[in-house]
């Protein structure tokens, strides 16, 4: 995303190209350095793209590197109702969560950064606990409580949970939206005559969208991918697509998980991609 | 406020601009020093009045009380006449400009300018008209469809400037707009501004620590000093006849020669010189607790190189030339003066070359042109 | 609307629109907490029976041992591996510092399912890594089921955790310190000793604290690439309520993983000022925490 970039890549000069190439010139970095970057560079992406040529194996193990090829995994995700319904499942509850931890994460997010001193900041990392907290033991705690209130194994109760675990990013990524928001703007709008209210209608909300959507997305493909939480939430009828991935390499060896797998890789890659590009080509215009 | 007699219909009430009253306005944030203590000041309808001060002595703070971004804790402030209270900012129909210009990124400079017409429900004709014409004012035509980073600062406060003014607003306030801008381009803008006022007619409340800005655009300018208002006058005023050292030496350059003892009548001395005061230039209000000054302006200084060339009934003291400064039009010499060696300056023409370093010379200066103000 | 009073206008509001979050996780995570706490201490009654459990019942004590020792090697392992790239992504241009920066983020957002999947093929009975090892010589090594299979995996899933705050951390570090230091006359490793590091602890801090914590809470990796025999705490945790029905008691181990966990956030908070690198860091889910 390129919030994410923009955020952390603090040091990025608006300097031309040309300038950069002198500046190492004076102070070369040292080959070994760059080496060890790569090494570790691979170690980041390599081992998640093996998932993607076995995909294509026709093989029923896992043996890789397959030798047969055919598209039989591929099929069998798409027309398997185990798989197209923990899929469906997934995707509705990735949606519901994230529109839930949107709407708060947003509203939480503009009402804290009007507020300051101790009890704001409590709030604050009250909001944001869920992230330092062992996603085990959240687990845990979230079962036992949700069998008591019947919400295990019901889209009310992944929705519940997963939206809890969304709310930070959206925090994060929202109020990380208003910090580069100019204050006077609100104060112009007022002097123009706009009302609190139409002012955040007509200024703020436009000027926050990329972080709101960021945020979204962020709590989308958080929800879809969460395994812990789902694993004991589930029930035979209800399962997300994690649950089934992880049923097809411990009770059943089903190979149907390399094509989900490379299929979840590639779209949630292309998904942080392609606004970094987009935003590149816009910088460049 | 009209912009011309063909726009919207002009309110009548604002036809010759509004008279801002504020009277023993306080603002406390509730730290030890209020920001703003018993501030009374009343701007004409039509007037171009500064704000004028270093950071921190209440300037800015009074306008946002103006403009309703902060609550009076005591006081009130009127507009024609009618207590503004704590209505909300977007109530109060004020006009304002910021440093930092504060245009709507993600709008066109036609969305930036219509933006109070729309929320005053303008007729869609009537807005396109009225954006136009104030785009023409500030002499900005055919930028409509701009956006504010394609712009620089100084047409970014132009445009700013049009959509404060184009909704007729009561008056304009001005936050430092031309802080942000270099030098040649704050002249120019100046003079925009200006010329806008002229055209117009409504009461501009200028906020600026830049004292010459101060002087070139305003009616009346009020000079504030940790929050309260140390005196208000016409630049001319201010300059010629300052009631404080203050005030003395925040406007333009002054010797300044501080006074042991205030009672004197038509003589004072210093550093074994004697000097004659003209009773006219004395300020109305001596030092309360016995500190004056005598303030004397480098251009009122002459420079002689012997007691027998200083004009009779001038007062004089001796001095070393330690620099000359050259400004082009004119010349500043810095001096040592008297035996304590003090710094001050006068001002000498451009191609006087009978000023070396290190002459041992005489200044002198004609009483009427000298101030006795408290210190 | 008008004021009636000269009071500051703080807008109550603004505590209005925190109700609806706060709501959902008061909701969802504190009481859901809460009542973990309650029963561990054996409510309604009053016991610390359970938590004296944990360290009689021969089995917990083990799996912490084991688990820290596997969250220390996981940090050092990272460590090692992420400074220098964090301080690479600080040398070069704007735009392979984008690309570095996508290549630590994308793991991220690979499904962690995906990712564990990824090293179940590379470390399994004849998958490629014993495969190399054939090739070496080594013969019959299978790191499918081991601790080292575990850790290895564990290291590149949590490695972008290392390199964030680590980034965040090192980005801000003015490098023409360094070059003033080697202007005066120190070797360019006494400059970085002396300079550079301590400038860099708090990135250091909060990236150790965060890998360590999230090793400590690890599932699906040692569930998936583990073997029983060499379980983790958060297996453990898994077992004793779904299997072993003992709420009570996985109550109080999972409140003791907690009570941990938190009190080297807020060491490593005030140490570091990570709260600010957890948020750089958390614009990313904590994948296999999950």
């Amino acid at each position: 995303m390129t919030t994410t970039l923009e955020e952390l890549d603090g040091a990025t000069p608006a300097a031309p190209a040309r300038r950069r190439r002198k500046d190492r010139g004076v102070d070369p970095i040292p080959w070994w350095l760059t080496t060890l970057g790569v090494i570790v560079a691979l170690y980041f992406i390599l081992p998640t793209l093996v998932v993607i040529p076995l995909s294509f194996s026709a093989d029923q193990s896992f043996q890789f590197p397959p030798t047969e090829f055919s598209l039989r995994w591929y099929q069998n995700f798409f027309t398997n109702p185990v798989w197209l319904g923990s899929l469906g499942n997934s995707l509705l509850v990735a949606a519901l969560a994230a529109l839930l931890a949107t709407v708060v994460g947003t509203a939480a997010a503009v009402g804290l950064s009007r507020l300051t001193g101790r009890l704001a900041g409590f709030a604050r990392t009250l909001l944001m606990i869920s992230m330092v907290t062992p996603a085990i033991v959240v687990a845990v705690a979230i079962y036992i409580t949700f069998l008591q209130w019947h919400l295990t194994g019901s889209l009310g109760g992944y929705v519940l949970a997963h939206a809890a675990i969304g709310v930070p990013f959206v925090l994060v990524s929202v109020t990380s939206a208003l910090g580069g928001f100019d204050p006077k703007l609100l104060r112009a709008s007022a002097s123009l005559g706009a009302s609190p209210l139409r002012s955040f209608i007509r200024v703020t909300m436009p000027l926050i969208s990329r972080g709101i959507l960021s945020g979204a997305i962020f709590a989308f493909v958080t929800s879809f991918d969460e395994v812990v939480i789902a694993l004991f939430l589930r029930s035979p009828t209800f399962q997300t697509l994690p649950v089934q991935m992880y049923n097809s390499v411990t009770f059943e060896l089903d190979p149907t998980i390399s094509a989900s797998s490379s299929l979840v890789v590639v779209v949630v890659t292309a998904i942080f991609l392609v606004p970094q590009i987009v935003g590149n080509r816009k910088k460049t215009r | 406020m009209t912009i011309s007699s063909t726009l919207a219909p002009a309110d009548p009430q604002t036809k010759q601009g509004t008279q801002i009253q504020l009277t023993d306005v306080t603002k406390d944030y509730g730290l030890a020093i209020p920001a703003v203590e018993n501030i009374s000041l009343t701007i004409e309808p039509g007037e171009f009045m500064t704000l004028l001060g270093p950071s921190g002595s209440g300037k800015t703070t009074t306008l946002n009380l103006i403009a309703g971004f902060e609550t009076l804790t005591a006081g009130t402030i009127s507009l024609n006449g009618a207590d503004v209270g704590n209505l909300p900012p977007h109530k109060r129909n004020l006009g304002m400009l910021f440093q930092n210009y504060a245009l709507f990124p993600h709008m066109t400079v036609a969305q930036n300018v219509a933006y109070p017409l729309r929320e005053r429900k303008v007729a869609k004709a009537e807005i396109a008209r009225r954006v136009a014409e104030v785009l023409e004012l500030v002499q900005l035509p055919g930028r409509d469809d701009n956006y504010p980073s394609q712009l620089s600062g100084g047409q970014q406060q132009r445009v700013a400037l049009a959509r404060a003014i184009v909704f007729n607003p009561k008056a304009l306030l001005l936050d430092e707009p031309l802080g942000a801008l270099d030098r040649n381009l704050r002249g120019a803008l100046q003079a925009e501004i200006r010329r806008i006022h002229r055209e117009v007619g409504s009461t501009f409340v200028f906020v600026t620590h830049d004292q010459e800005e101060a002087m070139n655009l305003s009616d009346r300018i009020a000079l504030f000093n940790s929050g309260h208002i140390e005196q208000v006058g016409s630049p001319e005023e201010l300059y010629r006849a300052p009631e404080t050292l203050f005030t003395a030496k925040f406007l333009g350059d002054s010797n300044v020669f501080d006074l042991a003892d205030a009672s004197f009548d038509t003589q004072v001395g210093w550093e074994g010189e004697t000097w004659s005061i003209d009773p006219a230039t004395v300020s109305a209000h001596p030092g309360v607790l016995s500190r004056s000054a005598v303030v004397v302006r480098p251009e009122d200084v002459g420079i002689v190189h012997d007691r027998a060339s200083v004009p009779p009934g001038a007062n004089s003291i001796s001095a070393t030339v330690r620099d000359l400064e050259y400004m082009g039009s004119h010349r500043i010499a810095l001096l040592a003066l008297g035996q304590s060696g003090q710094a001050g300056r006068a001002r000498i023409d451009a191609l006087d070359s009978t000023l070396a370093l290190g002459d041992e010379v005489l200044a002198w200066w004609k009483p009427q042109r000298q101030r006795i103000v408290a210190a | 609307m008008t004021m009636t009073s000269r009071t500051r206008r703080t807008p109550a509001p603004s505590w209005l629109l925190l109700v609806p979050a706060l709501g959902l996780l008061a909701a969802i995570l504190l009481v859901p907490l809460g009542q973990s706490l309650l029963r561990s201490v054996g409510s309604p009654d009053f016991t610390l029976d359970h938590y004296a459990g944990l360290f009689t019942d021969g089995v917990t004590l083990t799996v912490l041992g084991r688990t820290a020792q596997t969250a220390v090697i996981v940090t050092i392992v990272t460590f090692l591996l992420g400074y220098p790239y964090a301080y690479l992504m600080t040398r070069v241009g704007p735009r392979m510092r984008g690309v570095l920066l996508t290549i630590v983020l994308i793991p991220f957002w690979t499904s962690v399912m995906a990712r564990n999947f990824a090293w179940i093929i590379l470390l399994q009975r004849g998958g490629p890594v014993q495969s190399v090892f054939e090739f070496f010589g080594a013969g019959n090594v299978v790191f499918y089921g081991s601790a080292v299979g575990v850790t290895v995996a564990m290291c590149q899933v949590l490695l972008p955790f290392m390199v964030l705050p680590l980034y965040s951390s090192l980005g801000s570090i003015d490098r023409k310190l360094l070059l003033a230091a080697r202007g005066l006359g120190s070797s360019p490793l006494v400059a970085f000793w002396k300079i550079y590091w301590p400038l860099s602890r708090g990135g250091v801090v909060s990236g150790l604290i965060l890998v360590f914590t999230l090793s400590l809470g690890f599932y699906v990796t040692p569930a998936l690439l583990g073997s029983p025999q060499q379980s983790l705490i958060a297996q453990l945790l898994a077992q004793r309520t779904t299997q072993l029905l003992d709420f009570a008691g996985a109550g109080a181990l999972g409140m003791l993983v907690l009570v941990v966990t938190l009190a080297l956030v807020a060491w490593a908070n005030r140490v570091g000022g990570s709260i600010s690198a957890i948020g750089a860091v958390a614009v990313t889910p904590t994948k296999d925490n999950s």
